[in-house]
């Protein structure tokens, strides 16, 4: 009963990780610029798909995950740069129907060059599961959720610690204001997206090898990191970590004792609910709009 | 010239040309072959080889001369896995296209959509998607080459009562291949005397099916398990099995039967069994297997074009366009109703998905004999024993 329960959670753990890693790119833009990007699920995807191709050709495995990063990045520089910043004085709605835009430009290229099949990635330390207690995990799970955890402590420092990450804090609060006491809001815009694309690409590289990857997977992994982001909180780094587990863990535990039938209906219920009662999610800031 | 009359002329002037366009195609144009296929979209893996698979042997058949003196004319609409658009597509096919034959459907959804269009203009169409419903009950027009379900759980069956396996746990996918999967296993289980001791489903884009597999591990008298999917959801629930150590036989449908299923799974997918016809096995059947020639034809010919591995998928296609070709030359002329009486009449053809013997009653022409049993040794597919 224990080993059931344990691998219950295992399971949803694993998911739960690979959403919250997805969920944290929607923060870091939001935090940015106040816009959700929904070519996030195309970062993912563009990362694992780079990485696993790079791979299949025999590069070195951290070379691999290093050229996707940096690739994946650079694709986030240009919808920045070619998409976003033309409309720069747009509505946000607007700038968030670009970034839908993008998404679909991003799947299609890479549909037409790469192709629709799925694609396998190596695991980063082997497939011999790890047993605790009678219940099994992958090792690649601990990977997805050791990174996630250093990724949130950095972000955490990055954006409380450090003057660029105030200021990427200040712009997202009053665009006018930061620039007035001389915040270049533009260039942290770019490098909010350069920096969540990156994050994006990282953690579709981790979830690759447990999921495998094709030019369609941004679409799952991007909507489940939205719901994530938006049950713990918009813009909010914990938020996001314990939006995505949460939500992984739910599934599993439906899937587990209730019915799978109704595993994917169990947490939009959830989410519902808990935007009900709590309309900015677990750990969103407390905001007040002036009018 | 006044306004008027240069309208009267114009128009006048359309009718003529639109006349005689017409008039060509109905004595000695091309052959007109109408598709509507799922080549984008989650169903594209169908789509795709079947479309790259219609292209090549149209331009093979047009470079050997044709049929009947004629060309064809492959016209083609992508519906993107959606039911609603095949719809669209297939009224534009048989109202402005003019089509002489139908080939499409990818998905049992679209095909069912499309029905009742064809069946109406009374235009002979063969399609491409597996479930059972296209042809039962028998409609006049509607034809189809791909195995159904049913037979695969069949077989599947057929082989679990062999090994002496009784009590078995279902894990099916919410796709539409799945879900068609899953209510024929349960239709034709008590015939086999099969007890489906576990009803499990996932979604089609899930990363971990570890839960439900530890539900099903937990069900004490099962003695094998049962997996009704198309594409990666197999072989992340294969990896999952291998992770959760579950040692009890491992079946699944022909909706893997793919080298992709293989390379994705990996190790995990020694030893898993599954229905499949010839085409996969092309090199291990015996040398006079009446199959042997048409499935490792196919496969040179489409392997040397597409450097891509051939799938049960684009055979259907390919079945279906041969039938067709077939029934034209039979009928000698592409009359609708004569063609699909040669269609029906099809008999001993030779297929990649077996070998078709329609009639008035059964549309599809398969049996069986149709399947075989796989079974992944080092990586491989191979006979089971």
């Amino acid at each position: 009963m224990t080993a059931q329960f344990l691998q219950f959670l295992f399971s949803g753990i694993t998911i739960g990780a690979t959403y919250a890693l997805a969920a944290l790119g929607f923060s870091i833009i939001y935090n940015a610029s106040g816009v959700i990007n929904f070519a996030q699920g195309e970062f993912i995807m563009l990362g694992g798909m780079a990485a696993a191709l790079l791979a299949a050709q025999g590069v070195p495995l951290p070379l691999a995950i290093g050229i996707a990063v940096v690739g994946a990045a650079v694709g986030g520089l240009l919808v920045e740069k070619l998409a976003i910043e033309p409309a720069k004085n747009a509505e946000v709605v607007t700038l968030i129907i670009i970034t839908i835009g993008a998404s679909l430009f991003i799947r299609g290229l890479v549909q037409v060059t790469v192709g629709k099949g799925t694609h396998a990635l190596p695991s980063f330390s082997g497939d011999k599961p790890l047993e605790v207690l009678g219940a099994t995990l992958l090792p690649q799970s601990l990977w997805v959720l050791g990174v996630t955890l250093v990724i949130v402590a950095v972000l955490a420092w990055f954006f409380t610690r450090t003057l660029h990450g105030k200021a990427m804090l200040a712009t997202s609060h009053n665009k006018l204001a930061a620039q007035l006491v001389g915040i270049n809001t533009k260039a942290i815009l770019l490098v909010s997206f350069g920096l969540s694309a990156a994050l994006g690409a990282l953690g579709g590289i981790l979830v690759a090898p447990i999921t495998n990857t094709s030019y369609d997977i941004g679409i799952m992994l991007g909507l489940k990191g939205f719901v994530a982001a938006t049950l713990g909180g918009l813009g909010s780094g914990t938020g996001a970590i314990v939006g995505g587990l949460l939500l992984g863990v739910v599934e599993a535990m439906t899937a587990g004792y209730i019915s799978s039938s109704y595993k994917d209906a169990v947490p939009f219920v959830l989410i519902l609910v808990v935007l009900f009662f709590m309309p900015r999610g677990l750990f969103g800031a407390k905001l007040t709009e002036r009018v | 010239m006044t306004r008027r009359n240069l309208l009267k002329l114009a128009s006048a002037a359309m009718a003529a040309l639109a006349a005689t366009s017409m008039g060509a195609h109905a004595q000695s144009g091309d052959i007109k072959i109408g598709s509507v296929l799922s080549v984008t979209g989650p169903a594209a893996f169908l789509g795709d080889p079947e479309l790259k698979t219609l292209q090549l042997y149209v331009e093979r058949i047009n470079a050997a001369g044709g049929v009947l003196g004629r060309k064809l004319a492959l016209v083609h609409y992508d519906d993107g896995s959606d039911a609603n658009k095949a719809n669209g597509f297939a009224k534009r096919l048989i109202e402005s296209d003019n089509v002489d034959l139908f080939i499409g459907g990818t998905t049992t959804g679209s095909t069912m959509a499309m029905v009742p269009l064809v069946e109406k203009a009374g235009v002979p169409f063969i399609s491409l998607a597996g479930g059972v419903i296209v042809v039962e009950p028998v409609k006049k027009w509607v034809f189809k080459t791909p195995h159904t379900d049913r037979m695969a759980a069949e077989k599947v069956f057929t082989d679990m009562n062999k090994r002496g396996l009784k009590k078995v746990a279902l894990l099916s996918e919410t796709s539409g291949f799945g879900q068609s999967g899953r209510k024929e296993t349960l239709a034709v289980a008590a015939k086999h005397g099969i007890d489906i001791v576990a009803d499990e489903t996932y979604g089609p884009k899930d990363a971990d099916m570890t839960a439900q597999l530890t539900k099903i591990k937990g069900v004490s008298d099962v003695q094998a398990v049962l997996v009704f999917g198309l594409g990666q959801g197999p072989a992340v629930v294969t990896k999952n099995y291998a992770q959760l150590g579950i040692k009890l036989p491992l079946y699944q449908s022909h909706g893997v039967a793919s080298d992709e299923y293989i390379k994705l799974a990996g190790k995990a997918a020694e030893g898993v069994r599954l229905p499949a016809p010839s085409l996969l096995v092309a090199d291990s059947l015996p040398a006079n297997d009446p199959q042997k020639p048409v499935v490792t034809s196919y496969r040179k010919v489409y392997t040397d074009k597409y450097k891509e591995d051939v799938s049960l998928f684009g055979g259907a296609a390919l079945d279906a366009l041969m039938i067709s070709v077939e029934a034209i030359k039979k009928a000698g002329s592409t009359d609708k109703a004569k063609v699909r009486d040669a269609i029906e009449a099809t008999k001993g053809f030779i297929g990649t998905g077996g070998i078709v013997n329609m009639s008035a009653t059964d549309h599809m022409g398969l049996d069986l004999s149709a399947f075989h049993m796989l079974q992944i040794k080092n990586g491989e597919f191979t006979l089971a024993q």
